[in-house]
């Protein structure tokens, strides 16, 4: 165990980029999840079908098959260049959790109450309107646990970018055990540690958002 | 005077059952109409229609003359959309049996939001016109609290409130005291009274409470298997009801008691 602050020294390395990729890819996949959300209760069957399309396909195929498609495929088959890898990392993560996440916005709208849309209706407000002030901060409070969850998660599927030659916590723990195959057990459970480290204020946040959400929902 | 609200030959399907076979219905303003019949009817359909919550299959219904439910565009009758509906329901306001409260706002934000998001009304103006019109409703001491706080005879006064922040020159009333226990129906059909008795808003209300609809409507309908079966004032309806099925339906009520 001598060897710890060692260890420690070669991993953080690789904090920034997991971070990186973590905060990149939360933001993108928030977007991505609202916007699919809201594109699947469209009206419009055209933007209905697409957006279904597009959550079908991404939920049914493994995210580490997508990294490499982005990373491998795109380039040789089609000459298309995402970009330095950290952006192939973030763009499969967030296309592959938004398509998750955008059910959570579907549901969540879906679950409002009929009965508020017909009230909102009764005292004219817009399509518009309705949404804005009286549907979504309703789905809003019912989705944050579950969203919380789902960063979470985010933050595991970081681990997969080393796969693609990213430099994070897992690439630089590989690259001391590599070296030092007697410290596996150690260089492991440290990657562990700093993984929990990083999940605990997202756990927070869920823990928060649960109670947030149980405030004001009830019809 | 001419009607606020018609109803021509308006039919109505859910799927293959037809729960309204042809209405004509003419509502004139200022009128208090009680819609009474067995459920299943189709009182409720009757009024949702109006409220553009539910499509007619048939027929026409005109608010002030104005075709409700089709517009005109280049020169053909097309279904209404969205901004025509806006244009017109305006005028007409609801109050639901399960209330239907913004359950995130406070009950004063409640009958704040449409005045000033519909009608562009300040909303300091708005506020205190909000105040006045939950105080009317005994509520003015709890304006800060949230829906889920209030007893229901409480939450459906205030959705009373809420409806009428729009004044709408019609108010329908979807079997408002149904959700109700039965000691807080009192309360409800109290401020109803109040708002008839005031006069100039044409009411129709869907109702179980006879004695009630009896009492404050001008003008009794009742309903049978999507017709129109009789109508007539309340004394009429009550003490000579000519067909069988009302004088079965007010028979079962009356030995109900």
């Amino acid at each position: 165990m001598s060897s710890l602050p060692d260890i420690f020294s070669t991993v953080v390395q690789g904090l920034g980029v997991t971070l990186q990729v973590l905060v990149l890819s939360i933001i993108c996949a928030s977007i991505i999840a609202f916007v699919a959300g809201l594109s699947r209760v469209n009206t419009n069957p055209l933007l209905r079908g697409f957006t279904g399309f597009y959550v079908e396909i991404f939920r049914g195929t493994s995210l580490i098959v997508q990294l490499f498609w982005f990373s491998y495929a795109l380039p040789g088959l089609f000459n298309i260049h995402l970009g330095s890898d950290i952006w192939v990392a973030v763009l499969a993560i967030s296309l592959n959790y938004g398509a998750y996440m955008s059910e959570i916005v579907r549901g969540s709208i879906q679950a409002v109450a009929v009965g508020q849309t017909e009230a909102s209706v009764a005292l004219n407000l817009s399509k518009f309107q309705r949404m804005r002030h009286v549907i979504l901060p309703q789905a809003l409070r019912m989705m944050l646990p579950e969203y919380g969850n789902y960063l979470i998660q985010i933050l595991k599927a970081t681990s997969l970018v080393s796969l693609i030659g990213l430099t994070d916590l897992l690439y630089y723990g590989n690259i001391y055990r590599s070296t030092h195959l007697a410290e596996s057990p150690t260089v492991y459970v440290l990657l562990l540690v700093m993984y929990f480290v990083i999940a605990l204020p997202l756990i927070a946040f869920t823990r928060k958002m649960e109670s947030v959400s149980k405030k004001g929902v009830a019809s | 005077m001419e009607p606020i609200v018609q109803y021509k030959d308006v039919h109505k399907s859910f799927g293959q059952t037809e729960v309204l076979k042809g209405i004509d219905l003419d509502i004139k303003p200022s009128e208090k109409v009680a819609l009474i019949g067995p459920s299943g009817s189709g009182k409720t359909t009757i009024i949702r229609m109006l409220m553009t919550l539910e499509e007619p299959t048939a027929g026409i219904i005109e608010v002030n003359g104005e075709n409700l439910w089709q517009m005109e565009k280049k020169g053909e009758w097309v279904t209404a959309d969205e901004n025509h509906l806006r244009s017109i329901r305006g005028d007409i306001g609801m109050v639901f049996q399960h209330f239907n409260l913004f359950p995130h706002m406070t009950i004063l934000e409640n009958c704040m939001l449409a005045p000033v998001l519909v009608k562009n009304e300040s909303k300091s103006e708005v506020k205190a016109t909000a105040v006045e019109m939950l105080e009317k409703v005994g509520l003015g001491d709890k304006i800060e609290l949230y829906p889920a706080q209030l007893s229901g005879g409480q939450k459906q006064r205030v959705a009373m409130a809420r409806a009428l922040m729009m004044r709408p020159k019609v108010m329908l009333f979807d079997e408002v005291t149904s959700a109700l226990d039965p000691e807080l129906v009192g309360e409800v059909l109290e401020v109803i009274r109040d708002l008839a008795k005031e006069g100039e808003m044409a009411m129709i209300l869907v109702t179980h409470e006879m004695d009630f609809a009896l009492d404050i409507a001008d003008r009794v309908v009742f309903l049978n298997e999507g017709v129109i079966e009789e109508q007539g004032a309340p004394s009429e309806i009550l003490m000579n009801p000519e067909s069988e099925r009302l004088q079965d339906f007010l028979g079962r009520f009356t030995s109900s008691r």
